[in-house]
Formats: C-alpha cells, sequence, structure tokens
C-alpha cells in the first residue's frame, strides 16, 4: 500500500504531503534560528560595548563563503528544473555542484574556525565570539545534512528517477526547500556577524 | 514549479537574473559597510539589502510566489507572526532603557578579558 498524496495534492490542502511536510519543518527552524537572532539582539543591546565584526571575521572570506552558498542555491534549483525538463544528465550535473560547493564553504569556514582557535577567540572570549561560534556551529551542522540529504539525491536516491519520476522530483524539490532555507540564513547571519 | 517545458525554460531565465541580482545585492551589502554611517542605519539598510535578497530566494527558488494553497500561507503567516514576536521581546524587556548599558554579567568584554581563569 502507498502512502497517499506523495505526488498527488490533497483536495483539503492544495498542496502534497511532501511539500506541506517540508513547509512545516522549515516554520520550526524559522523559530530555531529565530531564537538565536533574538539572543543576538538582546545581547547586544545590552553590552557596554560590541565590537565590529570586522576586529574578529575576515570579511573577504565571509563574501566568498555567501557567494559560493548562493551559487549553491542557483545550482540547486538548476538541478530541480532540470528534472522538470526530463534531463537526468544535467540534474546529476547540478546536483553534483550543489553537493561540492558546500563543501567548499565548509573547508573555508574550517580555516576560519583554526585561525580563531590559533588566536584564542573562543566562545569564552567574549559574547561577540560566543554567538559568533553557536551560530556559525548551528548553521555549519544544516549545512552538513543538507550535504548528506544533497548527496543521497545525487547518488543511491537518483535510481527512484527511472522506476518513479513524479516522486522523484517532489522529493529534490523538498530538499531544494530546506537547501534554499539554509542558504536565507546565511544571507542574515553573514551581514549580521560580519558587517555590522 | 509547475508547467510546461517551455514554462520551465521561462523559469530558468528568471533563475539567472536573481543570481545576478543576488550576486551584486552581496556586492552592495559588503560596501555599504564601509560607508562612514552610525551604527542604527548601517543595521537598517544592511537588514534592507538582506530581506530583498531573501524574499528574491523565497519568492523564485523556493515558489512561494506560485504557491496558492491557503493552508500554506496560514502555516507561513502564523510563522511570520510569532518570528517577529520572538525579535522583539528582547527588546520589549530592556524598552525603557534601550542604549543605556545593561548589567548583564557577559556584556563587558573587559571584565572577561581580565579577570578569569578557564
Amino acid at each position: 500500500m502507498e502512502i497517499p498524496y506523495t505526488v498527488a495534492e490533497r483536495p483539503d490542502t492544495g498542496l502534497n504531503n511532501v511539500k506541506l511536510g517540508i513547509w512545516l519543518f522549515l516554520a520550526s527552524e524559522v523559530m530555531l534560528f529565530g531564537g538565536l537572532f533574538s539572543t543576538y539582539i538582546l545581547l547586544r543591546v545590552g553590552a557596554v560595548e560590541w565590537p565590529l565584526g570586522a576586529e574578529f571575521l575576515n570579511i573577504p572570506i565571509g563574501t566568498v563563503n555567501t557567494v559560493i552558498l548562493i551559487a549553491s542555491s542557483v545550482t540547486m534549483v538548476m538541478a530541480y528544473a532540470s528534472l522538470k525538463l526530463g534531463d537526468f544528465a544535467k540534474y546529476k550535473t547540478y546536483m553534483l555542484a550543489t553537493v561540492l560547493l558546500p563543501v567548499l564553504f565548509l573547508c573555508i569556514k574550517g580555516y576560519e574556525y583554526y585561525e580563531k582557535v590559533s588566536h584564542d577567540h573562543l566562545p569564552s572570549h567574549s559574547t561577540f565570539l560566543a554567538i559568533y561560534w553557536t551560530m556559525t556551529a548551528l548553521h555549519g551542522l544544516h549545512i552538513i545534512g543538507g550535504i548528506v540529504v544533497n548527496g543521497y539525491f545525487w547518488g543511491p536516491g537518483s535510481k527512484m528517477w527511472h522506476a518513479k519520476p513524479a516522486m522523484f522530483e517532489n522529493r529534490v524539490e523538498a530538499a531544494g526547500l530546506y537547501w534554499h532555507f539554509v542558504d536565507l540564513v546565511w544571507i542574515f547571519l553573514f551581514p549580521v556577524l560580519y558587517l555590522l | 514549479m509547475s508547467g510546461s517545458a517551455e514554462e520551465v525554460r521561462e523559469h530558468i531565465a528568471t533563475y539567472k537574473k536573481i543570481a545576478g541580482a543576488l550576486a551584486v545585492g552581496t556586492v552592495v551589502t559588503v560596501l555599504v559597510s564601509y560607508l562612514d554611517v552610525s551604527v542604527a542605519i548601517g543595521i537598517t539598510i544592511a537588514l534592507i539589502i538582506a530581506t530583498t535578497k531573501a524574499s528574491l530566494v523565497v519568492n523564485y527558488f523556493m515558489h512561494l510566489g506560485e504557491e496558492r494553497s491557503q493552508w500554506l500561507m496560514v502555516t507561513l503567516g502564523l510563522t511570520a507572526i510569532f518570528w517577529l514576536v520572538l525579535m522583539l521581546v528582547p527588546l520589549w524587556t530592556i524598552a525603557d532603557h534601550i542604549g543605556v548599558a545593561n548589567t548583564l554579567p557577559n556584556a563587558n568584554v573587559h571584565e572577561i578579558a581580565e579577570g578569569e581563569e578557564h
């Protein structure tokens, strides 16, 4: 027996279950990151002094990482569009890029963390660094999750395309929604931490 | 994203334009940070640009601009309201003395640097 409405739209919601489910999950993620942004606001407003991001963080590196993540969002949506056009080879290419670009992001982030640790800029150093480490590390964990999921849909999971293409499209769309959300968080995180 | 191959190709053309807009937005965000303005104005400009970029991603990459499901709109509308309250709650707790230094124990960078052994 098949799970219903994984492809067909439910008459009551107007969506298939996959899409409604992923949006509900993203709503919970908004509250997760929202709580941390709220923490940042409270800590900063209440601080006697607050450093400029540039005092501790490397803006060019952060900018490069922003461009990398936006590029991965573009390749993700192009992967999905390729599936809609029935071009599986192009889907594989774009999805591979969507997996490799955040790996590069994490390598650069790892270098940034290494620099911080070697200068003793740990979370215990100051409130600014505490919130920086917390928010970027949580975001990094989300990136790792996205790499795993997208990697699965590039690799073994892509077999579903040959048996059930519509269901596979929906799964890739859901993964794409998650991935765009991860990019969205960084779009706010980068200026808040690095530039302000 | 629904529709014919022609519609999908139109979407792809849009995605490329949005990608360009996001790249420009990123560059502008960084350049604006070098302007000699107050922190409040800097924060305002940065958040306006970030919100614009975010709305492009949400509307075009996440296809929310095409969604017509009332369930989805209500869910996301409630999420937006709760998120706004979440942003405002810490400000409401200090609304009577925003701009005055609070005595949060870890708010003072110098005290931490001087005092404690770890």
